[in-house]
């Protein structure tokens, strides 16, 4: 698995202002059965795009579009990566919003996806900035903390540890987790429950 | 921060190290995976040639996707036969133990860990689903994954986690008639949002949790993700040890002695400190029912449903998406709402006390005509148990269906599901849009007393109104 560093997104946005995006509605459990992730952006927001004409998703002046701009509480709901796969495997490499949810936010940073919190005036900014000339180039940059178009620039917070695993292309935990594999075999000598309490721990 | 709680000893005994993240490298006691959020993660494995680090650490079973009406092989829905396929294979290649649909103790992951004895106090549990937090009943850190994260517990039997602050939850007194433990929860994520718990482990405590049932306690312990809290646990205690005891991976003889002694010393000290403590009065809830579409959007049945001012002005617009998907309106009660199924099951409320509950409910009465009622055990012993008492009997006399083990109704990935606008009154653990299979499908929470009551009225009914006193 090679890692890489990600320091700037730079590209257009889609705006999806709703608060309280659950991970239902980002990819209908229905779709859920696949055994690989290989297809799987098909089935982003699928729901809504069949009941909403001008979805932005579909909205043409977003196409192409890498980014997201997204309100509070993003992601709520069930735990399945199948929800931020759907939206990198889409396009989407950062999402910028009011405020994430915490597995959701996790399961992003597995897979090498930022995420920006910004003040709901920010955010709301930069949604209509989005809605409103489609074909601004965002930049996110992940070092300052930042995105910025034209003269604007809007701070972000991107969790301190996770933006240095990014910079610094660690990201992709299995690699530092299998180096510590030693102290994980001394760990588990030392919880009475690994044996069901036959010996005496160490 | 908090000190000398149960988070915090098993934290620490747990941390194999620092990472350069910031994060702590923590060893997971019990690894419990099934066929949805681990077969990326088996390709993981065979991508980095690794194999499973402690395959006596993990155990597997099928739950999410199983037909609940008819079992036999090969499946109808042809993805949900490759999904158990892959599953068979990936625990075969890699020597992970599995209960198997004829083992007669397959089950949904969080009705089985338990059950089983494989979910002891003091151990971390991770599984790739965010009900997890139902093992913290036996006073374990329960808590879920996603599928890489999976990856990382099969290679390494170790997360790389953020540590988490702990509320300290206290329900004092005790509860009224007809007041259950899913009314104690749903009362929680009431007072605390959908939110309230982010970057917390609940601890439940006081005189109710205290009194309350191991099983009762599962319930309360599985929603703690519904209110933001990736982790909720009661602390040991002799009710705690009472179940253990016994069950076919709980330590025996002088095994079991050490066992409880080590349980007793990872309870959370008289001295702990929390980072935060809230309270509720157990006398001061009632049955709870949600009304719109997140586990937050409840009220007491018998309550007016709540004006959309009395939100905080961020909360409005999903408010007033909740009100006009689920057709409600602000100031109505929410009793006497009509109901076309009502579904007895899934990790929240499907363990044999919630059946025997039910079955005292209904016994004597029918299923309304204008319903579908279904009752899903949470396991194969549940449903075995069950049909020794003639639980069963009772629920079919009535007019429910009497299904095999799964996850059924709670969510639509199986066969089991709502069709266009119908509105249920479910004992699950979500009503979020679309989560019981159609798009348009309207969800209400509540406890078994509240569905069976309704089932009954064919409309959302108040269990302290039925005959008897529930
Ligand atoms: S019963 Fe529902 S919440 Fe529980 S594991 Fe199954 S799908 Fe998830």
């Amino acid at each position: 698995m090679s890692t890489k560093r990600i320091e700037k997104i730079v590209g257009k946005a889609i705006p999806m202002p709703r608060d309280d995006i659950d991970t239902d509605r980002i990819t209908p459990a229905r779709f859920l059965k696949s055994i690989t992730f290989e297809g799987i952006e098909k089935a982003l927001f699928c729901d809504e795009r069949e009941n909403t004409p001008d979805h932005p998703v579909d909205n043409p002046a977003h196409k192409g579009a890498n980014m997201m701009f997204v309100g509070k509480n993003f992601g709520s709901g069930s735990s399945r990566e199948h929800a931020p796969q759907a939206l990198k495997r889409f396009g989407v490499d950062v999402l910028v919003g009011i405020s994430f949810a915490e597995i959701f936010a996790g399961n992003c940073f597995a897979i090498g996806v930022p995420l920006g919190v910004a003040s709901a005036e920010d955010v709301n900014e930069l949604i209509r900035q989005a809605q409103e000339e489609p074909e601004t180039r965002f930049t996110v940059d992940i070092g300052n903390s930042t995105v910025s178009y034209g003269d604007r620039v809007v701070p972000i917070d991107i969790q301190e540890t996770r933006k240095a695993a990014f910079l610094a292309g660690t990201w992709d935990m299995l690699a530092n987790l299998r180096g510590n594999l030693p102290q994980v075999e001394e760990v588990a000598a030392s919880l009475p429950y690994v044996t069901n309490f036959e010996s005496e721990a160490q | 921060m908090s000190k000398n709680t149960l988070y915090d000893k098993v934290w620490d005994s747990h941390t194999v190290a620092r990472l350069d993240s910031g994060q702590d490298q923590i060893f997971i006691g019990l690894h419990l995976i099934h066929e949805v959020t681990t077969p990326q993660a088996f390709g993981m494995l065979k991508e980095i040639g690794s194999g499973v680090a402690f395959p006596g650490r993990t155990m597997g079973t099928v739950d999410h996707i199983i037909p609940t009406l008819s079992q036999i092989r090969p499946y109808e829905d042809e993805l949900a036969e490759k999904m158990m396929a892959a599953l068979e294979q990936n625990v075969n290649e890699f020597g992970v133990r599995f209960l198997h649909l004829d083992s007669g103790k397959q089950g949904i992951v969080h009705v089985i860990g338990p059950e089983l004895g494989l979910s002891q106090p003091g151990m971390t549990i991770a599984c790739g689903d965010s009900h997890t937090s139902t093992h913290g009943a036996m006073g374990s850190l329960g808590f879920g994954i996603g599928t890489t994260e999976v990856g990382h517990v099969l290679a390494t039997q170790t997360l790389a986690l953020n540590r988490l602050k702990v509320k300290r939850i206290e329900v004092t007194g005790s509860l009224g008639p007809g007041v259950t433990p899913k009314d104690v929860t749903l009362r929680v994520i009431h007072d605390l949002g959908i939110k309230g718990g982010l970057g917390f482990a609940y601890e439940y405590g006081g005189e109710v949790f205290d009194a309350m049932s191991m099983e009762g306690r599962m319930t309360v312990c599985n929603m703690s993700i519904e209110g933001g809290a990736r982790i909720g646990y009661v602390n040991p205690d002799q009710t705690t040890f009472d179940y253990l005891e016994g069950r076919e991976f709980s330590p025996e003889g002088e095994a079991w002695e050490r066992g409880v002694a080590y349980w007793n010393e990872i309870a959370s000290g008289d001295d702990a400190e929390y980072d935060d403590v809230y309270e509720i009065a157990g006398e001061s809830i009632e049955p709870m029912v949600t009304w719109g579409i997140n586990p937050g959007h409840s009220i007491g049945i018998s309550q007016p449903l709540p004006e959309i001012g009395s939100f905080a002005g961020e909360d409005r617009k999903t408010v007033e998406h909740g009100y006009d998907f689920m057709d409600l309106r602000p100031g109505e009660s929410i009793l006497g709402t009509k109901v076309d199924v009502a579904f007895l099951g899934s990790c929240t409320n499907s363990r044999i006390s919630d059946l025997r509950e039910g079955a005292r409910l209904i016994k004597g009465n029918k299923v309304h005509p204008g319903v579908r009622m279904l009752v899903v055990p949470g396991s194969q012993q549940v449903k075995q148990q069950a049909e020794e008492e003639g639980l069963h009997e009772i629920f079919t006399e009535a007019g429910a269906e009497w299904r095999e083990a799964g996850c059924s109704m709670c969510l639509g990935m199986n066969p089991d599901q709502l069709v266009g606008a119908e509105r249920s009154i479910s004992t699950s653990n979500r009503n979020f849009i679309g989560r019981q299979g159609s798009p348009r499908g309207r969800t209400h929470l509540g406890s078994p007393a509240v569905v069976v009551s309704s089932a009954i009225a064919g409309c959302i009914a108040d269990p302290r109104e039925m005959g008897e006193q529930a």
